[in-house]
């Protein structure tokens, strides 16, 4: 009952896609605009439809509906109500319909915030995100049906792959991945509606789609550096990040959504780059469907590919007509679009843009090349190959230490351009900054060039961002006689878009931090232990207690208790790595259990033991300032929404009374919604 | 610094990136392979990084818990190779199963590893009548149970 009521609604909801869509380019052509209310009420109706399917499907979950295809495949009467929920997402059908869901939410969004704007970019923008969203729907009313009656109706299910049942994280990764992936539609119906509509020219769109960048790129930013913490809390190998195909698929679009954010600044402060920026929305589009044709089709063998049937020719098609669609309205268009602005001087804030956006590009580049390489190699010379991490360490760690410098040196640039002498005093600090992480990385034992460079780049960029906080607050204070909170407080407030964007900077350098600190004194021991035996790695010593089994309900678990011990012998602490057996698999999911500090990690994993429990063999693992990389994450979100809330009034900054104390750029005038 | 000089630019370091690229890439690739490919490949197969794929030959897994000296066969059904690894072998490692070995084949004949992988399939499968893959750890259960 559950399934008919959500198939029929999906396929409804087809009908009522196209016939949003159809009827858009009609009303804007023969000026009747009342008619754009059809469309709008499509992408209501639509949102409402896929809602309801959704949430049938959520009940059939947790009522264990086996009758319903997607529950006999993915459910079970054993698993615990958290991981019935989210096994929504634990599966291909599943999955699409999730996707769909998220998507038919942006575009009501979309509509409910721009509707009253006039012109004809919100119409044309509604209209192609119901032609995408029409993709999806195809999909769920066809070949990724989640809704398929079952008959005779099992009477339990196998359960959801076993490695997306164990840890917590399986309810954060997947829903943020999908908010930044699909969110990424926005900007590129923003860009087709510009050059429908003929707004392309303005630079209006670009700044009206930027926010619903900002926040698809904080998404997918907090699904990037929660998925590898679930990788390192669940495998088991103490690592987070391998070039892996599927990693490479989330990490491909964010960076260049990570350009588009940068060179939208040079779009609407010079008039220069627009072509180079909606070819940046467009291509951050088409990476996402790329990313989910790589991890969805089952042409990559990885706990994201779930199937191998045909739904990866109907994800080829789509890229291929999106490929083409754009590629001749944006050639048809380029003339018009082409930007009329110049650059400033050398060092300015510009320059340094531009070279961000070079360097993004070139890793976006090299990583898709690596990505794909296989695939090639396989279609043309019969090969079966990967690339090795190797490749990757060694192309796209030089362009991100650059980066990394970067983003110390274009803030305090200003715009336009500035005198030699003016740009070296603004890097003195900064350099202070520099040579002092730089020297600490070699005291600690950092030999590499890259390694010495990215934490005395860390140490420029820090200082860098941290500095134009200080200038403002130091301004505002002096000025006004601010206390110092209250001076940042509203230093933000008065440019949100700025300060949020240096706090991001901030998170994304702890992010850069822990993982070179993590990667370069890394420091690991296996061995067998017998109980009361000890471990030690890198001046952590662990003593085996125990080791245990337990039964619970959807699984067996083996475990071993080790204490930590300190300096002087005593025991400061436990660990109790474990290894699952679920019912439904014959390979065990290792747990490993992690204690982290500011200073990093103690990672603990069970690798064997011997059935009697005489002995464990376990691995110690010590990763300095890997819990760096998760707070670095989180800052990158809070920079994100400060950035995002910003308001569109126009605030100046009195002028401070000390001269020589460069102020606070005063904000452009934004149109906002 | 006009239009012509960002454009000459950007073509320089794409270049410079592309070349590397593909200097790069071919001498990271890793094989996968079967025994039976690996040892075709002569001396060409030996110090290069390869992923071997086969079964684990019955009877020929040693492990010593005190050294963690791992030594087994990879066969095809053709040939075998040799392999050697430091480590814990993977839970529920035995004979006759699916197994992936990364590393590099030396040329003494043995493949060291540095990285195991257990072929299985996600999809559920129903137990076989006096199949009991769960032995190993229900001894120790039932030996915590209070």
């Amino acid at each position: 009952m559950i399934g008919l009521i959500a198939h029929n609604a999906l396929l409804i909801s087809v009908a009522v896609i196209a016939f949003g869509a159809i009827v858009a380019p009609f009303a804007i052509r023969s000026g009747r605009r009342e008619w754009l209310q059809l469309t709008y009420g499509a992408v209501y109706t639509n949102f409402v439809l896929v809602s309801l399917a959704t949430a049938l499907m959520i009940v059939a979950l947790v009522t264990h509906d086996f009758s319903v295809s997607y529950v006999a495949a993915v459910g079970s009467r054993s698993t615990p109500l958290l991981f019935t929920v989210i096994s929504l997402w634990g599966a291909l059908e599943g999955s699409i319909l999730f996707w769909a869901w998220v998507l038919a939410l942006y575009a009501a969004a979309v509509v409910w915030f721009h509707r009253d704007r006039p012109g004809n970019l919100v119409p044309y923008a509604a209209m192609t995100m119901l032609a995408v969203a029409g993709f999806f729907a195809l999909l769920l009313a066809g070949p990724a049906d989640p809704f398929v009656p079952v008959w005779p109706v099992p009477a339990d299910g196998p359960g959801p792959n076993t490695l997306l049942q164990n840890h917590v994280l399986m309810a954060v990764h997947p829903p943020l991945l999908y908010l930044g992936y699909v969110g990424m539609t926005v900007p590129f119906a923003f860009a087709i509606g510009a050059i429908l509509s003929n707004e392309a020219s303005s630079n209006d769109w670009a700044i009206l789609s930027r926010r619903w960048m900002l926040a698809s790129w904080a998404f997918l930013g907090a699904a990037i550096i929660a998925g590898m913490w679930w990788s390192y809390e669940v495998l088991g190998w103490g690592g987070y990040w391998a070039w892996d195909p599927v990693e490479n698929a989330s990490f491909l679009p964010w960076l260049t959504a990570t350009a588009y954010l940068h060179s939208v600044m040079v779009q609407e402060r010079r008039n220069m780059l627009r072509l180079w920026t909606l070819n940046l929305c467009v291509a951050t589009f088409v990476l996402t469907i790329l990313g989910t044709f790589l991890t969805r089709s089952g042409i990559l063998s990885s706990v994201h590919a779930f199937t191998t049937g045909t739904i990866g020719y109907y994800f080829l098609a789509f890229i291929a007509v999106v490929l083409v669609a754009t590629l001749v309205l944006v050639a048809g268009n380029s003339e018009r679009i082409r930007a009329t602005g110049n650059l400033g001087g050398v060092a300015s804030r510009e320059t340094v843009f531009l070279l961000n956006n070079l360097f993004l590009t070139a890793v976006m580049l090299t990583v898709l090349v690596g990505t794909l390489y296989p695939l090639v190699a396989e279609a043309i010379r019969g090969v079966k190959v990967s690339v090795g991490e190797p490749f990757f360490n060694r192309m796209a760690v030089p362009a991100m230490v650059a980066l990394i410098f970067l983003m110390g040196v274009g803030p305090s640039l200003p715009w336009g351009s500035t005198t030699v002498a003016e740009a070296r005093r603004r890097m003195i600090a900064p350099a202070i900054g520099a040579a002092i992480l730089g020297a600490i990385g070699v005291l600690a034992g950092a030999r590499g060039m890259y390694a010495i460079l990215a934490f005395a780049f860390v140490g420029y960029a820090v200082v860098g961002n941290l500095r134009e906080y200080w200038i403002g607050m130091r301004a505002r204070h002096n000025a006004h006689g601010e206390g110092w909170g209250t001076a940042l407080l509203r230093l933000i407030r008065g440019n949100r878009r700025r300060y949020g964007g240096y706090v991001a900077h901030i998170g994304v350098l702890f992010v850069a931090l822990g993982i070179t600190a993590s990667s370069i004194f890394r420091s690991e021991r296996e061995a067998t232990l017998l109980p009361g035996e000890t471990l030690t790695v890198a001046e952590h010593t662990v003593r085996l207690k125990s080791v245990w089994g337990r039964e619970e309900p959807q699984r067996s678990v083996i475990g071993a208790t080790l204490d930590v011990l300190g300096k002087d012998g005593e025991v400061i602490g436990t660990v109790e790595p474990r290894m699952n057996y679920y019912h439904v698999s014959d390979q065990p999911v290792p747990t490993p259990d992690v204690r982290s500090s500011l200073r990093g990690d103690l990672y603990v994993n069970l690798s064997a033991f011997e059935p009697n429990g005489a002995h464990a063999t376990v691995k110690v693992i010590v990763e300095p300032l890997v819990p760096w990389i998760w707070f670095g994450g989180l800052v990158m979100v809070v920079g994100a929404v400060i950035g995002m809330f910003h308001r569109g009034r126009r605030t100046r900054v009195p002028p401070a009374p000390v001269a020589s104390a460069p102020l606070p750029e005063p904000r452009v005038m934004e149109t906002v919604p | 610094m006009n239009r012509k000089w960002v454009l000459g630019g950007a073509a320089v370091i794409l270049g410079v990136f592309g070349w590397l690229t593909f200097g790069g890439l071919e001498k990271n690739v890793v094989f996968f392979l079967t025994p039976q490919e690996l040892l075709a490949k002569g001396d060409a197969g030996v110090g290069v990084p390869v992923r071997l794929g086969g079964q684990v030959k019955p009877g020929s897994m040693t492990w010593d818990a005190k050294t963690l000296d791992l030594r087994f066969t990879v066969t095809d059904g053709a040939r075998d190779v040799q392999v050697h690894s430091t480590g814990a072998p993977p839970q529920m490692f035995r004979d006759g199963m699916g197994v992936i070995v990364e590393g590099r084949y030396g040329s003494g004949g043995v493949f060291q590893a540095t990285s195991l992988m257990v072929k299985h399939s996600n999809e559920y499968r129903a137990p076989e009548p006096g199949e009991e893959a769960h032995e190993k750890y229900k001894t120790l259960i039932e030996q915590s149970a209070p």
